[in-house]
C-alpha cells in the first residue's frame, strides 16, 4: 500500500505509484492528457507543451512533473485546451504541413490533434517558411518542413556506442534537427524503420516504400488520438 | 592540426562535460571550428558530429567558419540604438568594405550583430577581438580601421586611456568605465580584503550562518528573488558526494551591468561570498559562470583567485578548518542570454546547449553533474558577505519590509548620469528619475521578474510546487502613472536593469521591436510556444505599424501572450512582455495606428503585389475597386 499515492484530476481521484509522472498516472487510471513530444521509455523534456495543466492554480507540464499525494490537478479545461489547440496551430503554421500528400497522413498525431481540437483555420497567420529536405542517407528521407522539434529522433535513435543520429542544430526560430551525415549513410533498414515510426510527424520517412497501407486504414483514420486511453 | 586538437581535448581529459572549454580554446588557437575539427572532436569524445555541432551551433560566439582577423561584435541593444548605433554600423561596413553578417574580401574583418554586451552606459560599443571600445562614433571607427589596416595594435588603438578602477589594472587594460554613480554597503569600500573570511568565519558554525543569513531575508538578486537562506539550507541537507556553489555572472538582461561593476572593482567580495557559501552549505566545487561578453576580465579575475589560494582562502582546510576544501574555477560562456536561468547555466556548464531543464527537481536538489547546486547571483554573494560580517539586524536597517537591504541598479538610456546606482529597495520610480536626471521621461523599462511574495520559513515542509512559485519573472514597460510605485519584491521587482526613454522616441517602432527581435535571437528554442510566438506576434505588431491593424489585432496579441506563459522558463514566460506591457500601459499608441473604421484587413495589397510586374513590363494596372 505504501508505494500509492492519490491525488485528483479534475476532481477525478487517481491512484498513482509513486515516481510515476502525471502522464503516466492518468493514462493508468484511463484519463487523457494529451503529450506530443513525450515518448514512453526516454527521459521526458517537457517541449512541445502541449501536457500543459494546472497544479495548485500554476501551469506545469505533466509529462515531466512527478505525480505527488494530494496535487489537484486541472486538465480538461477550456483554457488549457484552447491553449493546446493554439500549440496545435503554432506548429501548423510555422512549418508546411499539407496533409493529402503526407506518407503520415493518418499515422501523424500532428494532424490527429488538428481533428481532436477541431482545428478550422488557424488563429495565426501562415508563415510557409523555406526549408529543406536532406534526402543524402541511403535509408531514409528528413523532412524538415514537417519537422517540429519534439526530439524524439534525438532520444530515441542511437548507434551501440550511445551516439546520436540526430541532433539539434542552432536556435530560436532559426531550430533543426539534422541527421548525423556519416551515421546517417551507415543507418540500418531496422533503424531507419525505428526512425519513421518514433517521429509523430512526417519528418522522417523511410526510403523505398511508400503508402503500404491506404490512407483511410490508417491509426486515426479509424478512432481520434487519446481514445485508446480515455475511459 | 589534428595534433593541436588532441593537445585541447587531452588538457580536458576527453570529458564531453567540458566541451565549452574544449571549444572555447579551439577558437582561441585559430577562431573558428570547422567540420574537420568536429570530426576529430566527435572521435575522440565518442560523440556524433551532428552531437558535437549541437553545442557549437547554440553559441553565438561559436562559429563554423573564419570570422576574420578582427572580429567585430557590434552591440545592437535598444540604448545602442538611441545612442547613434546605426551610423556607427554604416561606418563600419564602409570602413571595413563588407556588410554585416559577413566577412571583408581580404579576410581582415568581419561584421557582426550581438545582444547586449553589458555597456549600455557606454555605448555604442563593440568587442573586437575580445577587447572592448565603447562610446563609438562615426570618427572613431573611421580612425580604428585606418589604424588596424595600417597594422597597428588594438591596444594602441583605444580612443581614450584605460577606464577607472581596476579597468585600468594591467591584467584588465580596458576602457571601460564603472560609472558608479551612487553607492552604499555594497560599493564601498569600507572593508578590508578578506577579513570577514579570516575573522569572521571560523566563530560560527555552517548553520549560524545560513541563520543569519536567513534572519537577514536575502533574496536573489538576479531577479526570481528567491531567499538566499533558504536555498543555502535547502542545498546543504541535499546528499551527494559533491555540493556545488555556481557564482552566475552570466547577466543578459538587456542593460544590466551591475555585475559587471562589481567583478572589476569587488571581486574579492564576490569570491569571499562563494568561500562563505561553500562554508555554510558544506560544498566543495565552486564555479563561476562568466559570460564571455566579459572575457575581458578573465585573466584580472584568474590572479584575484590565484592570491586567495595563496591566502589559504581557497584550496584545502581552508583557514585551517577540518574537512574545509573548497575551490573556484571560472568558466567562459560563449553568447547566450538563456544561460543566465540556472539550470540553463548548468547544461552550459556540462558542455551542452543552454536549454533550461524541467523543474522539478531544482538545481538545489540535482543540479550540476547531478550534484545538489546552489546558484546565486553575483550580487547576492556579495550582500551576503556583509550580511555575516555586520549582522542579520544591520542589514534589516535598509529597504522595506519585504525587501531589505539594497539594490544595484542599471541605469541607461535617455538620462544625463547613466551607470550604476545603489539604492535602498522601496525607492520609487520618480526618485531613480531624479538621480539619473532624465527629463521628458515617455517611458521606462524596469526590467526583471515580478515574483508573488510568499512566507515560506518551514523547510522541510517545503515541496517543489512551492518552489515553482518563484519561478514567475517578467520585465514591463512602465509609463507615467505608475511613477510612484516603489522598487520593491511586492511591488515592482526587479534584476535591475531600467531604461528610460524621452518623449521623441518611438516606443513601438524603436524600442519594442528591438525588445521582439532581442527575445526571437535569444530564445533556445526548445518549447514549440517560446519558439514560435514570439516570432508570430512581433508579425501582428508589424501589421499594425504598417497602417493594416484593426482593433481586433490588439486583442489578439493580448490573448497570445497569454499562450506563452506555459513556456518552461522565465524567458520564454516573458517573451511577449514588450508587447504585453506597452499594450496596458501605452495602449493609446497601438490605437493610434490601428484603422477604427474596419474590422478585417488581410494585409493584401494588390496594387503593391502587381507593382513589380508592372514596373518591368512598364505598364500600368487600373484598378476597379477604391
Amino acid at each position: 500500500m505504501n508505494d500509492t499515492i492519490k491525488f485528483k484530476i479534475d476532481s477525478q481521484e487517481i491512484v498513482a505509484k509513486k515516481g510515476q509522472t502525471i502522464v503516466e498516472a492518468a493514462k493508468d487510471n484511463g484519463v487523457y492528457i494529451p503529450t506530443l513530444c513525450n515518448f514512453e521509455g526516454v527521459k521526458p523534456k517537457g517541449c512541445c507543451r502541449m501536457c500543459t495543466i494546472k497544479v495548485n492554480n500554476r501551469f506545469m507540464t505533466a509529462c515531466t512533473t512527478p505525480a505527488a499525494a494530494g496535487m489537484e490537478v486541472e486538465n480538461d479545461s477550456a483554457e488549457l485546451n484552447d491553449i493546446r489547440k493554439s500549440i496545435i496551430e503554432l506548429l501548423f503554421v510555422t512549418g508546411n504541413h499539407f496533409c493529402p500528400s503526407c506518407e503520415k497522413s493518418g499515422n501523424c498525431e500532428l494532424q490527429a490533434f488538428g481533428y481532436r481540437y477541431q482545428m478550422m483555420v488557424p488563429r495565426f497567420p501562415y508563415n510557409f517558411p523555406q526549408k529543406g529536405i536532406d534526402a543524402s542517407s541511403p535509408k531514409i528521407i528528413k523532412d524538415q518542413n514537417r519537422c517540429i522539434m519534439c526530439k524524439r529522433c534525438i532520444k530515441t535513435i542511437k548507434d551501440e556506442e550511445g551516439r546520436n543520429y540526430f541532433a539539434f542544430q542552432n536556435r530560436g526560430s532559426e531550430l533543426a534537427v539534422v541527421l548525423d551525415k556519416k551515421l546517417g549513410k551507415e543507418m540500418t533498414d531496422e533503424l531507419a524503420k525505428l526512425a519513421m515510426e518514433n517521429c509523430p510527424v512526417g519528418s522522417i520517412i523511410y526510403k523505398e516504400i511508400g503508402f503500404e497501407k491506404p490512407i483511410g486504414t490508417r491509426k486515426y483514420d479509424k478512432q481520434p488520438i487519446g481514445s485508446e486511453i480515455e475511459v | 592540426m589534428k595534433e593541436k586538437i588532441m593537445q585541447i581535448v587531452t588538457k580536458y581529459d576527453a570529458d564531453r562535460t567540458r566541451l565549452m572549454d574544449i571549444l572555447l580554446d579551439i577558437h582561441d588557437m585559430q577562431g573558428y571550428v570547422d567540420d574537420e575539427n568536429i570530426e576529430v572532436l566527435a572521435e575522440a569524445l565518442g560523440m556524433s558530429e551532428a552531437e558535437v555541432n549541437e553545442t557549437i551551433s547554440f553559441y553565438h560566439f561559436f562559429t563554423k567558419t573564419p570570422r576574420g582577423k578582427f572580429t567585430v561584435y557590434l552591440n545592437n541593444s535598444i540604448t545602442a540604438v538611441l545612442r547613434g548605433r546605426d551610423a556607427v554600423k554604416s561606418a563600419f561596413e564602409v570602413a571595413c568594405g563588407t556588410k554585416f553578417g559577413a566577412v571583408s574580401e581580404d579576410g581582415l574583418f568581419g561584421l557582426f550583430d550581438t545582444s547586449c554586451i553589458g555597456m549600455n552606459d557606454q555605448g555604442p560599443a563593440a568587442i573586437i577581438n575580445d577587447r572592448i571600445f565603447t562610446n563609438l562614433t562615426v570618427y572613431r571607427v573611421k580612425e580604428l580601421i585606418k589604424g588596424l589596416k595600417e597594422g597597428k595594435k588594438l591596444n594602441e588603438l583605444v580612443y581614450e586611456s584605460n577606464g577607472d578602477g581596476n579597468n585600468a589594472d594591467k591584467d584588465m587594460q580596458s576602457m571601460v568605465q564603472n560609472n558608479i554613480r551612487k553607492g552604499m554597503f555594497l560599493l564601498n569600500k569600507d572593508y578590508n580584503k578578506y577579513e570577514i573570511l579570516k575573522e569572521d568565519l571560523s566563530k560560527h558554525s555552517p548553520e549560524e550562518i545560513i541563520q543569519i543569513i536567513e534572519d537577514s531575508n536575502l533574496r536573489g538578486r538576479g531577479g526570481a528573488g528567491f531567499p538566499t537562506g533558504l536555498k543555502w539550507r535547502f542545498g546543504r541537507r541535499v546528499d551527494g558526494e559533491h555540493r556545488i556553489i555556481i557564482c552566475n555572472a552570466d547577466e543578459g538582461e538587456p542593460g544590466t551591468f551591475k555585475d559587471r561593476v562589481m567583478l572589476t572593482e569587488y571581486p574579492d567580495l564576490v569570491f569571499e561570498g562563494m568561500v562563505v557559501a561553500a562554508y555554510a552549505t558544506g560544498a566543495d566545487i565552486g564555479l563561476l559562470y562568466l559570460r564571455y561578453e566579459y572575457k575581458y576580465m578573465l585573466k584580472f579575475l584568474n590572479r584575484v583567485l590565484d592570491e586567495m589560494r595563496e591566502h589559504n582562502l581557497l584550496g584545502n582546510k581552508i583557514l585551517g578548518i577540518k574537512d574545509f576544501d573548497f575551490d573556484i574555477r571560472i568558466q567562459l560562456g560563449a553568447g547566450a542570454y538563456v544561460c543566465g536561468e540556472e539550470s540553463a547555466l548548468i547544461e552550459s556548464l556540462e558542455g551542452k546547449r543552454g536549454e533550461p531543464r524541467d523543474k522539478p527537481p531544482f538545481p538545489v536538489e540535482r543540479g550540476y553533474l547531478g550534484y545538489p547546486t546552489i546558484v546565486n547571483n553575483v550580487e547576492t554573494l556579495a550582500s551576503a558577505v556583509k550580511i555575516v560580517k555586520y549582522g542579520a539586524e544591520w542589514y534589516k536597517g535598509f529597504g522595506t519590509k519585504d525587501s531589505l537591504g539594497t539594490k544595484l541598479l542599471s541605469v541607461s538610456g535617455d538620462c544625463r548620469f547613466p551607470g550604476i546606482y545603489e539604492v535602498e529597495w522601496g525607492t520609487s520610480i520618480r526618485e531613480v528619475i531624479e538621480m539619473c536626471g532624465a527629463d521628458d521621461v515617455q517611458a521606462i523599462q524596469v526590467g526583471g521578474p515580478s515574483g508573488v511574495l510568499i512566507g515560506v520559513k518551514d523547510v522541510d515542509n517545503l515541496g517543489a510546487t512551492d518552489l515553482m512559485k518563484w519561478y514567475k519573472p517578467s520585465g514591463m514597460m512602465v509609463a507615467q502613472k505608475i511613477y510612484d510605485r516603489k522598487l520593491s519584491y511586492s511591488d515592482l521587482p526587479t534584476g535591475g536593469s531600467i531604461i528610460i526613454f524621452n518623449n521623441s522616441r518611438d516606443l513601438l517602432r524603436e524600442v519594442v521591436m528591438n525588445f521582439m527581435d532581442f527575445f526571437i535571437e535569444e530564445s533556445c528554442g526548445s518549447c514549440s510556444t517560446c519558439r514560435n510566438l514570439p516570432f508570430v506576434m512581433k508579425q501582428k505588431l508589424e501589421k499594425i505599424l504598417d497602417g493594416h491593424g484593426v482593433r481586433q489585432d490588439i486583442d489578439d496579441l493580448l490573448n497570445w501572450g497569454k499562450i506563452i506563459k506555459v513556456s518552461r522558463c522565465g524567458l520564454g514566460q516573458t517573451a511577449a512582455n514588450p508587447i504585453l506591457s506597452s499594450i496596458l500601459n501605452f495602449r493609446g499608441l497601438y490605437e493610434k495606428d490601428v484603422k477604427a473604421m474596419t474590422d478585417f484587413d488581410n494585409i493584401f495589397d494588390i496594387e503593391k503585389s502587381v507593382d513589380a510586374a508592372n514596373k518591368y513590363l512598364g505598364r500600368k494596372t487600373e484598378f476597379h475597386h477604391n
